[in-house]
């Protein structure tokens, strides 16, 4: 239960530094990736400081077999680029970019209430069961 | 730049890099948020708690913020309903596809280097630039 009780601390920590930073406002993520329009370079700030933070607990996982906890270390050690990669990154975009949001800062919105989020967040798990449900496997083999 | 907040985003950004970095250390796992919801839609035995208990605290962390700052952060959305669900949908395959979204891929893949995270997010990241072009200049 401990490998529980840290996944509902880190994802707190995690969602309170979406709300601080402000990338739960979609209009505020917009605001950056319009570079023709008034731009607002907040998320490189987000990025640079997410990346400093995080950057050592990666340094310091990948000299451990096992986690603190005694779990498995699940890192992904995949190098390949290949079509789905650049496909899925690519759908995302075009989504991302019409709505501002990506999956952390829509789901960490629901705490609004504002049935717009509720709407987004219903559609991206409908988006991700039609990835199970479609042979996607076999629709792009590499 | 007159909304440019550098100081809340890069203290905002430490708190999700600390998290990241914490739950690789506790937990052995990359704090992918796509991957986390995949996962817990089709759970398998014994993997449904913590990706359950992770979502319960994201959605924790505005209603801390709130209670602490005396009102819940602004979420404004300035996309129709029918731009919401085409947008959802797309966010949630593309990200199951392509393994990964900002959190995944953005923050935990470049933190350690990862090469397919570095092209997939540099992927998101300029595909989401064109089309916030297209449909905010362009399209209108």
């Amino acid at each position: 239960m401990k490998n529980v009780a840290s996944a509902f601390a880190v994802g707190l920590i995690f969602g309170i530094g979406l709300a601080v930073s402000q990338m739960m406002n979609p209009a505020k993520v917009i605001g950056f990736l319009d570079f023709a329009g008034r731009w607002d370079p907040t998320l490189a700030l987000v990025m640079i400081g997410a990346l400093i933070a995080s950057a050592p607990g990666f340094a310091l996982a990948r000299r451990r077999t096992g986690s603190l906890l005694g779990e498995p270390m699940r890192v992904p050690t995949r190098r390949d680029i290949s079509v789905r990669l650049v496909g899925g990154a690519a759908i995302f975009g075009i989504g991302w970019g019409i709505a501002g949001f990506c999956p952390g800062p829509a789901l960490s919105a629901i705490a609004t209430g504002q049935s717009r989020v509720l709407l987004f967040v219903a559609a991206m798990i409908v988006g991700a069961l039609l990835y199970r449900i479609l042979p996607a496997e076999r629709l792009i083999k590499t | 730049m007159e909304n440019f907040t550098p100081l809340s985003g890069f203290v905002g950004g430490l708190l999700i890099g600390a998290a990241a970095s914490l739950f690789v250390l506790l937990n052995g796992r990359v704090a992918g948020i796509s991957g986390i919801l995949g996962g817990a839609l089709v759970p398998r035995g014994g993997d449904f708690a913590w990706r359950v208990a992770f979502l319960v605290g994201l959605i924790g962390g505005p209603f801390a913020v709130a209670a602490v700052s005396g009102q819940m952060p602004e979420v404004v959305m300035q996309t129709s309903d029918l731009g919401i669900v085409v947008a959802g949908v797309l966010v949630g395959f593309g990200t199951q596809l392509g393994g990964g979204c900002t959190s995944g891929h953005g923050v935990c893949g470049i933190a350690r280097l990862s090469p397919r995270s570095l092209v997939a997010t540099a992927t998101f990241f300029a595909v989401a630039a064109a089309t916030v072009y297209l449909t905010r200049h362009l399209g209108g």
